[in-house]
């Protein structure tokens, strides 16, 4: 059911998608173009500009939900909810200041707090999304609860927009906890992981954990009392709240050292300034989401372990093979994020392959919402959509 | 009256019981009218549809045997779990194969280093818990009818719970699907992993009604135990001040693990059913319960007690042990059956408003009640807006079931009217099918069979459930232009 009027931002886009329907016009479809790095190399024909389509469509901080038009900057949406005392419960990066709310929820992208509370999927109530025939439609709501239909709404999150334009969506946002405190310890890469594996196992309020260089990173939020017991069974020295706060702004952004790459030649991967100045050579920054108790043998030298040790941060030299049989084995799957200079991306795409299931499921799925094939063709998988010419 | 939903004509092929029997042993495949009886309906008890012939395997080859089979002869076919749904999800096709998982009711692993278990889909929902109990886990979820209904359905409806608000519905709950598809291939959605590559399928297939694959194993989060919990119990003399009393606890700040409300109907066929120790002379209850650390539950109970009174609430009350917060919620758990023991019949909506809207709609649908002539009670999940109003009929009075029908419907629509959702956690079944035409506009339909089409697009999986087709939509708000907003109740309705 169309709730919300159209505005003229939205009957430019729709007017644009229903033009590149009729004349089969390969559309890349952009917000602050942020996250452009990520996924594959589009072969775009036109871009759609979604960045101008801006606004806070509703929100009331006691149903704990917004509803935002996509091209709202991810900034300005977090810091109006600020302003409630509420987050997203997500912690999105944002990967630059023209961050938009359409482009962090079709990359689909969680922050540190992610396993302790949710990933931008989970927190996706509804969107009102175009499809590649023009038309407007409506999935899911502004409720929490909400089984009515397939879920196409969550469908969306990470779809790096292959199967539609995000005009607006709704998200649930939570209240920021009361206090917040990081503790640092050091840690061998196995006693992070064993005490990381420990602390999952009881009911404590982390919103945080990151090892790298020998330091064990766990924030706490919650109460005082919640705080002040958590840090006895946490250990480990408190840093001051400002430093701790640039601490994991930085990881959230990926502007530690530990994400540096050597991208400068424009290969579809180029950095955007923000990866970091390293000099790491043909090494590529690839990012494992496993089973948070895989052991530290079975992904040797990681740069960064964050997730409770379900995500691992690699910048390596190794083939996309021997990346992604390793996260294979534990349970999960490799995603080329960021390519070395010098080395392309391989040829069935940066994400690791899908079953071949899942691969016809989202072929189909792909013509159910596109059946052109003109958004976004190849940026979730090569072959996912037409190609040029 | 036909109470078949589907618009499909009949096509029965017995041939097809023929070869059930080649493919699984004599016991697994019933067609006798005693063995089938049992299977023609689930909680939906209104609807009710003897399957062709049902086929109980036990192996996953099996159910790709059973599917390709199907697949093949282009019969339909219905999955099936516990049959607790309340939507009419599992109810059988009079030409179709009743595809039950019941024997499939094995906990496969509890993996306690990555908090997670793998079951199979007809193992219970409070059997999971039970399971992870020696490891100080659980799994979250928990519906009412969680000694009874099964984590595949759990899965196929997106089944939430009274614990919802802060720890999520089946699709927050759950990392990894086995699925076989209606060609009968087996495939796999989501990971062990936090997230998995691609479209994320395993979104999509929860809450998907079983139209768009069969579900064969699970993989379920676990969380661990807070160290404590404790209720409140709080009395009010209007359901609108308990409303408020919601949107305070909320705004300010604090994320209750339950927040339960009952109206005075509810909570007089409660306190009489199990002795919850309700009070029973007022308009409303509410039940808030906190976990978390002991120092930390005990500052919030006060909280939570200073905000209840300053909302009005005439009385408030903290369990004074865990026998008395379990009893609480006993009162709460029963409430449905509790309902039943007072009424011949009653018919369960579950719509979902935004919270601010709870007084305005409750008036409404007190003022509906009365035009209906229904007594309606009502329990409402106040923490997320999941209202379900209970409406109380008797099936042998000539005319009251399709009146409590066209009763739940205008309710439902209230619902859309207001912001909200036509089923918030029971499902569309075919119970709903006229007011997803409400809820949503033929582009969008079109848009869901386009994606039951790119699973399957013989139609063979669950047909005529969950998405109506634009021909209904279009007889039903004939029925909307003709008669106004549905003030024809005796007309029958599906």
């Amino acid at each position: 059911m169309t709730e919300t009027a159209e505005t003229d931002a939205e009957q430019a886009i729709v007017e644009q998608v229903t033009t590149a329907w009729s004349a089969e016009r390969l559309v890349a479809i952009q917000g602050g173009g942020t996250k452009a790095f990520y996924g594959n190399r589009v072969a775009a024909e036109t871009v759609l500009d979604c960045s101008v389509h801006q606004g806070v469509v509703a929100y009331e901080p006691t149903e704990l939900a917004i509803t935002v038009r996509a091209g709202t900057p991810l900034a300005a949406v977090e810091a109006l909810l600020a302003e409630h005392g509420q987050q997203f419960p997500f912690e999105p990066p944002h990967f630059g200041a023209a961050a938009t709310i359409g482009g962090m929820v079709a990359a689909g992208l969680s922050g540190p707090r992610r396993p302790y509370a949710a990933s931008v999927r989970d927190a996706v109530l509804g969107v009102r999304v175009l499809n590649g025939k023009g038309e407007v439609l409506e999935f899911g709501g502004r409720v929490m609860k909400n089984v009515a239909g397939y879920d196409l709404s969550r469908l969306m999150a990470g779809s790096l927009g292959v199967l539609g334009v995000l005009l607006e969506v709704s998200l649930k946002v939570m209240p920021v906890p009361p206090g917040r405190i990081t503790l640092v310890q050091e840690q061998d890469q196995a006693g992070a992981l064993e005490l990381m594996q420990r602390w999952a196992g009881q009911a404590l309020p982390i919103s945080g954990t990151a090892w790298l260089e020998g330091r064990l990173h766990v924030r706490l939020a919650g109460s005082d009392e919640a705080l002040t017991q958590t840090q006895r069974i946490i250990g480990g020295a408190p840093m001051a709240v400002a430093e701790a706060d640039a601490f994991w702004l930085a990881l959230r952004e990926q502007e530690l050292d530990c994400f540096a790459v050597d991208s400068l030649t424009g290969d579809g991967f180029a950095g955007d300034g923000f990866a970091g100045d390293g000099l790491a050579g043909e090494r590529s920054l690839w990012r494992l989401s496993v089973r948070s108790a895989t052991a530290a043998k079975a992904i040797p030298a990681p740069d960064l372990i964050e997730w409770g040790g379900a995500l691992r941060w690699l910048r390596s030299e190794r083939s996309a093979a021997e990346v992604r049989e390793m996260a294979r084995t534990a349970g999960g799957h490799a995603t080329l994020f960021r390519a070395g200079s010098g080395r392309s991306a391989p040829r069935d795409g940066v994400f690791t392959p899908l079953n071949p299931v899942a691969a016809r499921l989202h072929q189909h799925l792909k013509r159910a919402f596109d059946p052109a094939g003109i958004f976004n063709p190849g940026r979730l998988y090569p072959g996912m959509g037409r190609t040029a010419g | 009256m036909s109470r078949i939903p589907d618009e499909r004509p009949l096509n029965p092929k017995p041939e097809v019981v023929d070869g059930l029997r080649r493919l699984l042993p004599r016991e697994s495949v019933l067609t006798t009218e005693a063995e089938l009886a049992p299977y023609e309906c689930d909680g939906l008890s209104a609807f009710q549809q003897r399957p062709l012939v049902v086929a109980l395997p036990e192996t996953v080859e099996q159910v790709q045997a059973v599917m390709r089979l199907c697949h093949e002869m282009e019969v339909p076919v219905v999955a099936r779990g516990a049959g607790t749904g309340l939507s009419g999800g599992a109810l059988p096709l009079a030409d179709g194969v009743l595809l039950s998982l019941a024997k499939f009711n094995r906990i496969l692993g509890i993996d306690p280093a990555n908090r997670s278990a793998t079951v199979q889909p007809g193992v219970r929902n409070l059997a999971i818990s039970e399971a992870a109990a020696g490891h100080g886990l659980y799994y979250a979820p928990d519906p009412s009818s969680q000694i009874a209904c099964s984590i595949g359905g759990n899965v196929a409806e997106n089944s939430g719970g009274v614990h919802c608000l802060k720890y999520g519905l089946t699709v927050h709950n759950i990392l990894k699907l086995k699925l076989i598809s209606v060609e009968g291939e087996l495939f796999e959605v989501g990971a062990d992993a936090l997230d998995s590559p691609g479209l994320d399928l395993l979104a999509l297939m929860t809450g998907s009604e079983g139209m768009l694959a069969v579900i064969v194993e699970v993989t379920v989060k676990l969380l661990p135990k807070p160290e404590r919990a404790q209720a409140l119990l709080a009395a009010f003399d209007s359901v609108e001040q308990a409303g408020a009393a919601v949107a305070e606890i909320i705004g300010a700040g604090i994320i209750p693990a339950g927040l339960e409300m009952m109206d005075r109907p509810a909570i007089r066929a409660a306190e009489d059913f199990v002795h919850a120790g309700y009070p029973t002379d007022v308009e409303a209850i509410l039940i808030c319960e906190l976990d978390g650390f002991n120092a930390e539950v005990s500052f919030d109970v006060m909280r939570v007690r200073d905000l209840l009174l300053a909302s009005g609430a005439a009385d408030v009350r903290t369990a004074a042990d865990d026998a008395e917060r379990l009893r609480f919620w006993k009162g709460r758990k029963a409430a449905f059956p509790a309902v039943g023991r007072i009424s011949p019949d009653y018919y369960c909506m579950d719509g979902t408003i935004p919270r601010r809207q709870l007084g305005p709609v409750l008036r409404q649908i007190s003022a509906l009640s009365e035009q209906y002539g229904l007594a309606v009670a009502n329990v409402f999940h106040a923490g997320d807006g999941n209202l379900h109003p209970l409406i109380l009929y008797d099936a042998n009075n000539p005319g009251e079931l399709e009146q409590a029908e066209a009763l739940g419907g205008a309710i439902l629509e209230l619902c859309v009217e207001v912001g909200g959702t036509v089923t918030g956690e029971h499902g569309v079944g075919v119970e709903k099918l006229n007011q997803m035409c409400v809820q949503f506009n033929s582009a969008e339909l079109n848009q869901m069979h386009a994606v039951k089409a790119a699973f399957d697009p013989k139609r063979l999986l669950n047909p005529g459930k969950a998405v109506p087709t634009l021909h209904r939509c279009a007889e039903f708000g004939a029925m909307h232009v003709h008669h106004g907003e549905l003030k024809f109740p005796e007309l029958p309705r599906f």
